[in-house]
């Protein structure tokens, strides 16, 4: 059975934090809109309330927000001559699924890159030489400055009420805040968290040994707040189901909080939900997209949805396999190194130190998603990358993120992980570690990248995604230089025994342990069309009615959280099409 | 809650009291501690009353046992026995989890993959336990002359540790069986009791973790032990 519905201005494929984004800024502009999501719809009473929620099994470690491996996967390999296999059960990576997307179970972490980290390449070579940059290794500028999308990010921040300590603004460094950030053009919405007992250990550690430390920028509310959509959030509570839950509270920003009840005020903006976008369809020529087709899990049935616009908002994953399934963009190529749909494709690098001290309580149930000190005394910024010998960089933080105990205990180094003395160590430590993570740049290379499974498909009978990705030795080197930074800071602290873990020479990716849900690339932006998927308005260069979001656009990974980026590159892209392409739809370069 | 900071830390008291084996704690879980005199009831005791949806009584006896090695009872808090891990277990593997529901299972399968790539078995956790049972209890009989369940406990040990490290022999199809058995018993520990295990709430009392209660606002950066015991999400206190 198939049916075909009537035409709409805009469909928009996923209804996560691009798509509630993009919604509301084009419902302004009186258009029909259809989003199509293809999970359950999903707001804060019920799916959010209290108690239910404060489930770990459920929501923690069953994955209960997140998407099913049966019914959206990928396969991995790590080499180009290995045989790619499914990601059966989610690890590494936990994208969302619902109403939301990821944006209700996300910690709220919320970043600017660094103004560098824009023209990368453009920095490497002009500051150390073209020849620092690796043969394999694939890095670009983004096509779009700091500068330029400044004020995106402030629009983001506002509309999202991000709780922090601005470090320049105008030019002029404010004390206590990250003097290394780029200059905005105003202060945060709310004032910054209020600090744990491991952030001011930190914050005390970092200060002696000559470090800037900060409070880390956070997506979790300080204080009331009404945004220019006029939704309210209301201050966090520290209910230490962050990360992975929705926020019982109302205080985590998301689609829900921020965006979602104002959006379905408008008469032309409609929703559906459990309906799954199968395809873009193209028209004869290729030229333009006629539409989406989309399977309707009530009707049972295909349905195609014909539309002027289609927006592509179904995270980074999604957006790149739906690209690669209906033919937009050539397929990247990694032995020429020709095509561009899948290329770029990069992750996050991350590493840690635990320290553990009998006679602190950290209480780590009494926890935010975001709260923690930060420093960027070792970011991209501030490494000579010819000294060093390696491309990147992170920032560093302690932060307590959840008590949850299923999810780990961390106990000192040679503790058994099961038996009497496991259960000894919970007793004695739970509460009683901290952490001090490095959160660093990945870079992307030839081989790293994104294309269809010669075996594998998913219940539509499409094929999944395959992606190839694996660590480099640029990147383990920066994160071993981290690992050089954080230590003597851990030992200055004097705890009773502290841990560290770094990846080191020959890591090999390892799809089990979760990392990071920091995909990005695979529709890459730039001014070229022979070196980017999308155009520096994240508009597709072969369909001009196509534009992707998401942080599929990042040509490589920056060192911090993305969606900060990801909000401000959607507040961009909507500019653009408000102001510029409606008004004379076209290719806008 | 008045003025925590200057109020004794009852949950810390509260602790302690379990430890010392208070009448209602031992009711609760319907055993006293081991290690005691020989004429207290056996822990297993708690478990009698409960009827296995999937395991057989084989496979019951294994898990009662392998749990108990896992998180013993011995020393300070409760083990898995007193947390009715088992039950948990059972539970879990007659429902979705056993069943794979959120899984991807197309084959082709390559069960031997490196480790890296994950689950790769085409056996659902259930089939895991059931025919990781069978092998290992196998083993046991071959190395050790009888099944885990009826050797002695460092015995026991030493069967995990092989199991743990890959050196019980087991086929490749069910090689995460010890990375589920591992996962699972921790999970029946602390999860909610409303999954059948935590008995009592008894793990969150021993860590220290407050359970469902949700809110701290007051009580960012102090450096102090929080005076509260656990509630679960059927709002209950320990
Ligand atoms: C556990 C976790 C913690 C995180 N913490 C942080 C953090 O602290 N800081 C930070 O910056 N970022 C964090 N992130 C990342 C953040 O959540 C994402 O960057 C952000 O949500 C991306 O927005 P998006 O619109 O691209 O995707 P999403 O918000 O995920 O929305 C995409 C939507 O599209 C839907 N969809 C997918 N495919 C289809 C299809 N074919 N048809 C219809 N609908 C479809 C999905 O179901 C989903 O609802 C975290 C993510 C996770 C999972
Ligand atoms: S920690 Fe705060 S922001 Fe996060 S879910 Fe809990 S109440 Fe909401």
């Amino acid at each position: 059975m198939a049916r075909t519905d009537p035409k709409k201005d805009v469909v928009i494929v996923g209804l996560g934090w691009t798509g509630s984004i993009m919604g509301i800024e084009l419902a302004q502009e009186g258009l029909e809109i259809l989003a199509l999501e293809r999970g359950p719809d999903r707001a804060t009473v019920p799916d959010f309330q209290y108690p239910k929620v404060i489930d770990e099994l459920k929501y923690g470690i069953r994955y209960g927000f997140m998407q099913k491996p049966k019914n959206s996967t990928l396969t991995v390999r790590r080499t180009l001559e290995e045989t790619a296999l499914p990601m059966r059960k989610l690890g590494s990576f936990l994208p969302g699924d619902g109403v939301g997307g990821a944006g209700i179970h996300w910690n709220g972490q919320t970043w600017r890159p660094m103004a560098e980290e824009f023209r990368l390449r453009s920095y490497v070579e002009e500051n150390f030489g073209a020849d620092l940059i690796p043969e394999d290794m694939t890095i670009q500028d983004w096509g779009v400055s700091y500068e330029e999308l400044e004020p995106y990010f402030d629009r983001f921040e506002y509309m999202a009420g991000i709780a922090g300590q601005a470090g320049n603004i105008n030019g002029e460094i404010q004390p206590g805040g990250n003097p290394f950030e780029a200059p905005r053009s105003r202060g945060y919405p709310m004032p910054p968290m209020p600090e744990q007992t491991d952030m001011r250990l930190f914050r005390e550690a970092a200060t002696a040994m000559g470090y800037h430390p900060f409070p880390r920028p956070s997506a979790n509310a300080t204080q009331a707040y009404v945004n220019e959509y006029g939704m309210q959030l209301g201050p966090c509570n520290y209910c230490g189901f962050c990360e992975r839950y929705g926020c019982i509270n109302y205080s985590k920003s998301s689609p829900q909080t921020c965006v979602l009840d104002a959006l379905k005020r408008y008469d032309n903006f409609s929703y559906r939900v459990n309906s799954e976008v199968l395809r873009v369809d193209l028209a004869a020529d290729g030229q333009t997209a006629t539409g989406v087709t989309y399977w309707d899990d009530e009707a049972q049935e295909e349905v195609t949805q014909p539309a002027d616009l289609v927006i592509l908002a179904a995270y980074q994953l999604h957006n790149v396999h739906l690209m690669l399934l209906s033919g937009i963009g050539e397929p990247y190529n990694p032995q020429t190194g020709e095509g561009v749909t899948g290329k770029n494709y990069a992750y996050q690098m991350n590493g840690g130190t635990t320290l553990f001290f009998r006679d602190h309580h950290f209480n780590p149930f009494a926890a935010a998603g975001s709260s923690g000190t930060s420093m960027d005394d070792f970011a991209i910024n501030q490494i000579d990358f010819a000294a060093e010998g390696f491309i990147g960089g992170s920032y560093i933080t302690a932060g307590l993120s959840n008590g949850q105990p299923i999810r780990g205990i961390s106990l000192p180094e040679g503790t058994p992980g099961w038996g009497a003395e496991w259960k000894q160590g919970i007793g004695e430590w739970y509460g009683h570690s901290m952490s001090i993570g490095s959160h660093g740049s990945n870079m992307s290379y030839r081989d790293c990248y994104l294309d269809l499974d010669p075996t594998y498909t998913d219940r539509h009978g499409r094929p999944l995604m395959r992606m190839t990705f694996d660590w480099k030795r640029n990147d383990i080197r920066m994160t071993q230089f981290m690992k050089r930074q954080i230590e003597p800071i851990a030992q200055s602290m004097n705890p009773d025994s502290w841990r560290s873990s770094y990846k080191s020479g020959g890591a090999r990716y390892d799809i089990r342990p979760y990392q990071t849900t920091h995909n990005v690339g695979g529709a890459i932006m730039g001014t070229d069309p022979n070196s980017s998927a999308v155009n520096r308005y994240l508009q597709a260069w072969g369909q001009h009615n196509v534009f992707v979001l998401g942080a599929g656009a990042f040509p490589q990974n920056i060192q911090y959280n993305p969606t900060g980026a990801v909000g401000a590159l959607a507040y961009w892209a909507a500019d653009a099409i408000r102001r510029d392409y409606l008004p004379n739809p076209r290719p806008l370069m | 809650m008045t003025n925590p900071s200057s109020q004794p830390p009852a949950f810390r008291t509260s602790r302690r009291r379990f430890l010392g084996g208070t009448a209602s704690v031992a009711a609760l879980a319907g055993l006293a501690r081991p290690g005691e005199a020989q004429d207290q009831p056996d822990p297993r005791a708690a478990l009698d009353g409960y009827t296995p949806e999937f395991l057989s009584a084989a496979e019951w006896a294994f898990i009662v046992a392998a749990t108990a090695r896992i998180i013993p009872s011995e020393g300070d808090g409760p083990g898995a026995i007193e947390a009715q891990v088992p039950v948990f277990i059972d539970r879990q593997l007659a429902g979705e989890f056993g069943a794979a529901t959120d899984l991807y299972m197309e084959g082709p399968f390559v069960a031997d993959a490196d480790p890296n790539f994950g689950l790769q078995t085409p056996l659902t956790p259930a089939e895991i336990y059931r025919e990781g049972i069978a092998a290992f209890d196998q083993w046991c009989q071959q190395e050790q002359g009888s099944s885990f369940a009826d050797l002695d406990a460092s015995a026991q040990d030493a069967a995990l540790t092989a199991l743990s490290r890959g050196e019980a022999g087991l086929a490749p199809e069910v090689r995460d069986f010890w990375t589920h058995l591992l996962q699972n018993t921790r999970e029946g520990y602390f999860a909610d009791p409303m999954y059948g295990g935590n008995a009592g709430m008894q793990a969150w009392v021993y860590i220290g973790y407050p359970g469902a209660r949700a809110n701290f606002r007051e009580w960012v950066g102090r450096d102090e032990p929080y005076p509260m015991g656990p509630v679960n999400i059927a709002g209950e206190r320990a």
